[in-house]
C-alpha cells in the first residue's frame, strides 16, 4: 500500500493498494489519539516519557515528561564537602564520567585559584578524550539500533570495551571513575600507560573508518535520517543547544576552542561541522556525522598528548591537592565540552564553609531535549525515534 | 612560568573589561533599572533592580548590535535567606558576534515572589524557569507552560529552599530514609 498524496492534513487521502487499485478517501473524520511513548520504550534511551498527540501516523505534538531519575543532585551538593561531590558528578552523565568530573573540578579550581601540574593536565585531557570516544560509540551504536541496524552496535561496543578496560586499569572503575580530583588526580597513570593508549589509537583508527562505511554511508540509514528533524542554526542558538547538536546545525562552536580550558589551546584539532554535501545542514544525519568525525579528532588529540606529556620522576598526582578545600567567597560558572555539549557548574561559595552554598549543574541533554516539542511537530512516529536518537540523551544527566 | 601567569592574569582582566563595556551600554539605556557592575574575576555580573524592566533588558541584550547576547548558557535559581529573597542567575554570551560574557541576577521576594519570564526572548529559558520554579517556588509571569518539571506535579514544597522540610509520605510511601 502506497500513499500517493494528501490534500490538507488527512482530510483526503489517495492510496494505491497492493493490487494497483487506487482508493480515494474523502472527508475523513480523523480523531487525535494520545500515545504515551516511554518511560520504558527502548528508543527513549532510558526513562524519558513522550506524550504524543497523534493524527494517524503523524505526531501533532509531543510533550516530554522527565524526572523519573531525579535524585536532586543539587540538594546533595549543599550537604557535601567539595571533594566528595566528584563521585556524584559521575552519576549524572554516566557515559562520560571523566568529562563531567573535569568540568566540576575546573569550577572549584577557578574559585580556589590554584595551579595544576602540567602532567596532570595532559592525563586529564587524555582520559576525557578517551571517554568522549567511548560515549560517542554508545551514541552511534544505539542510534543504529533505533533505526534497525544491529551490527554497528556490536562493533561499537566491542571497541568501547577496550576504552573501558583502559579506564578501569587507570582508575579502578569502568564507568563511575572518581578519578579527576580537585587540584590533581586520584592516581598517576600506570607505567605502561603511554604504550597501551598508543596501541589503542593505532587499533581504533581503521575501525572508525570501518564504522563510517558500515553505518554512515549505509543507504537505509541515510534515508532514515537525512532531512529529518532539521534545526536551523539561529533557532538552535536560541535554544542554547551545544556540542554536536549545535555543530550539526552548522555553527562552529566548541568550548575547547571558544572558551579554552586545560591544555586545549596548545593542541591541534579540527572542529567538524557538516558542509551540506552529504547531509542537509541541521538534520539528524548531520548530528550523527559530527559525532562520527569527532572521534577521529579525539584520536588526534590523544596522540599529541601522548607525545608531549612530561615524564616526572617520583610524580605524585595528589601532591598539590589542598588539605582543606575552602574557597574564598565568590561564585563561578565553569563549563567544559562534554560529548553531549556544554556541561556547566554554577558554584557559589560563602567563604566560611567547606561545602558549597549552591552548586547548579547545567546539563547539556536537558537543554538539548527542551527543543523536542518544536522538533517533533508534524513528524512521523518512526522519524520521532530518529530524532530522539540523534539528540543522544543520557537520562541520568537530564534528570540529575 | 611567570610569564604564563602574567598572561593568564591579563586575559582574565580583558574578559572582565569586555563584560564591563557590555554593562556600560545596558546601563546607558536603562539607568537606575540595573545595579552597579560587580567586576569580580570569576563571574562578573550585574543585578536587575527594577523587575518590570527585566524582559526589556533581556530583549535589548539579545538584539542590540553591540551586545547580541544570543546564547543563554545557564539559568540557575537561587535562595537568599538573609535578604528574604529568591532569585535567578543568567549566564549569557554571544555566539558568532562578540567574545563577551556577562551574568545577570534577578531577585524577587521570598514569599509569593514573581519574576517576568524571558522564555519569549530565549526559548531555552522555558525549561530552566520551570526547573527554578520546581526547586524554589518563585513564579514566572508570562511563562507559556508553568508547571513542575523534575518533581511530580503533586509534590509539596520546594526542595532547594534552605528551609525545606521533606514531606513524610508521598502517596503512602515513606519519603525520608
Amino acid at each position: 500500500m502506497q500513499e500517493l498524496g494528501k490534500a490538507e492534513l488527512n482530510a483526503t487521502r489517495i492510496i494505491r493498494q497492493d493490487d494497483n487499485r487506487v482508493v480515494i478517501e474523502k472527508d475523513l473524520d480523523t480523531e487525535y489519539m494520545v500515545l504515551s511513548m516511554g518511560p520504558q520504550h527502548p528508543s527513549t534511551h532510558g526513562v524519558l516519557r513522550l506524550e504524543c498527540i497523534t493524527d494517524g501516523e503523524v505526531v501533532v505534538e509531543a510533550e516530554p515528561y522527565l524526572g523519573y531519575l531525579h535524585r536532586c543532585f543539587e540538594k546533595y551538593c549543599e550537604k557535601l564537602d567539595y571533594p566528595s561531590i566528584v563521585p556524584y558528578t559521575d552519576r549524572m552523565d554516566y557515559l562520560a564520567g571523566m568529562n563531567t568530573e573535569l568540568a566540576y573540578c575546573l569550577g572549584v579550581e577557578k574559585l580556589l585559584d590554584i595551579e595544576i601540574p602540567r602532567r596532570v593536565e595532559f592525563i586529564r585531557v587524555i582520559v576525557s578524550e578517551l571517554n568522549r570516544i567511548a560515549s560517542h560509540l554508545v551514541a552511534i551504536g544505539t542510534y543504529g539500533i533505533d533505526l534497525g541496524a544491529f551490527t554497528p552496535f556490536l562493533f561499537c561496543f566491542r571497541d568501547r570495551e577496550h576504552i573501558l578496560n583502559l579506564l578501569e586499569w587507570i582508575s579502578g572503575a569502568r564507568m563511575l571513575y572518581n578519578y579527576i580530583w580537585i587540584g590533581g588526580l586520584a592516581y598517576d597513570v600506570p607505567p605502561d600507560f603511554r604504550k597501551r593508549v598508543a596501541e589503542f589509537v593505532a587499533y581504533f583508527r581503521p575501525k572508525a573508518v570501518e564504522l563510517q562505511e558500515l553505518l554512515t554511508e549505509n543507504e537505509i540509514f541515510v534515508k532514515r535520517t537525512k532531512g529529518v528533524g532539521i534545526m536551523p542554526a539561529d533557532v538552535a542558538i536560541n535554544y542554547a543547544w551545544s556540542g554536536p547538536m549545535l555543530r550539526g546545525s552548522g555553527v562552529k562552536w566548541d568550548l575547547r576552542r571558544n572558551d579554552p580550558y586545560s591544555i586545549y589551546p596548545e593542541l591541534d584539532f579540527d572542529v567538524p561541522v557538516p558542509d551540506g554535501k552529504f547531509s542537509d545542514i541541521g538534520d539528524s544525519l548531520s548530528r550523527h556525522l559530527v559525532r562520527a568525525l569527532e572521534m577521529t579528532e579525539s584520536l588526534k588529540i590523544i596522540e599529541q598528548c601522548l607525545d608531549r606529556m612530561p615524564e616526572v620522576d617520583g610524580f605524585n598526582s595528589r601532591a598539590l591537592i589542598p588539605k582543606k578545600i575552602r574557597p574564598k567567597a565568590g561564585e563561578v560558572y565553569a563549563r567544559a565540552e562534554n560529548p553531549r555539549g556544554e556541561v556547566g557548574f554554577y558554584i557559589v561559595s560563602d567563604g566560611k564553609s567547606t561545602k558549597p552554598l549552591r552548586c547548579k549543574a547545567r546539563s547539556s541533554c536537558f537543554v538539548n531535549l527542551s527543543a523536542m516539542k518544536d522538533l517533533s511537530k508534524g513528524q512521523l512516529i518512526p522519524d520521532l525515534v530518529a530524532i530522539i536518537g540523534s539528540i543522544d540523551i543520557v537520562l541520568g544527566e537530564v534528570d540529575r | 612560568m611567570d610569564n604564563g601567569m602574567e598572561e593568564a592574569g591579563n586575559i582574565m582582566s580583558a574578559a572582565v573589561q569586555e563584560s564591563k563595556a557590555a554593562y556600560d551600554s545596558i546601563q546607558a539605556r536603562f539607568g537606575s533599572a540595573v545595579s552597579e557592575f560587580d567586576a569580580n574575576p570569576t563571574m562578573p555580573f550585574f543585578e536587575v533592580s527594577d523587575l518590570s524592566k527585566w524582559v526589556d533588558i533581556a530583549l535589548f541584550m539579545r538584539d542590540d548590535p553591540r551586545l547580541k547576547f544570543n546564547y543563554l548558557a545557564c539559568l540557575s535559581g537561587m535562595d537568599y535567606p538573609e535578604q528574604n529573597q529568591l532569585g535567578i542567575v543568567c549566564n549569557l554570551e554571544s555566539i558568532g558576534h562578540h567574545p563577551h560574557r556577562i551574568a545577570v541576577k534577578v531577585k524577587c521576594p521570598r514569599d509569593g515572589g514573581a519574576i517576568p519570564s524571558v522564555s519569549c526572548v530565549w526559548h531555552t529559558a522555558n525549561w530552566h524557569e520551570r526547573e527554578a520554579y520546581d526547586m524554589y517556588g518563585m513564579t514566572f509571569d508570562g511563562h507559556p507552560d508553568h508547571r513542575r518539571i523534575l518533581c511530580p506535579e503533586d509534590w509539596t514544597g520546594f526542595p532547594l529552599r534552605k528551609d525545606y522540610q521533606v514531606q513524610d509520605t508521598y502517596h503512602g510511601i515513606k519519603v525520608p530514609y
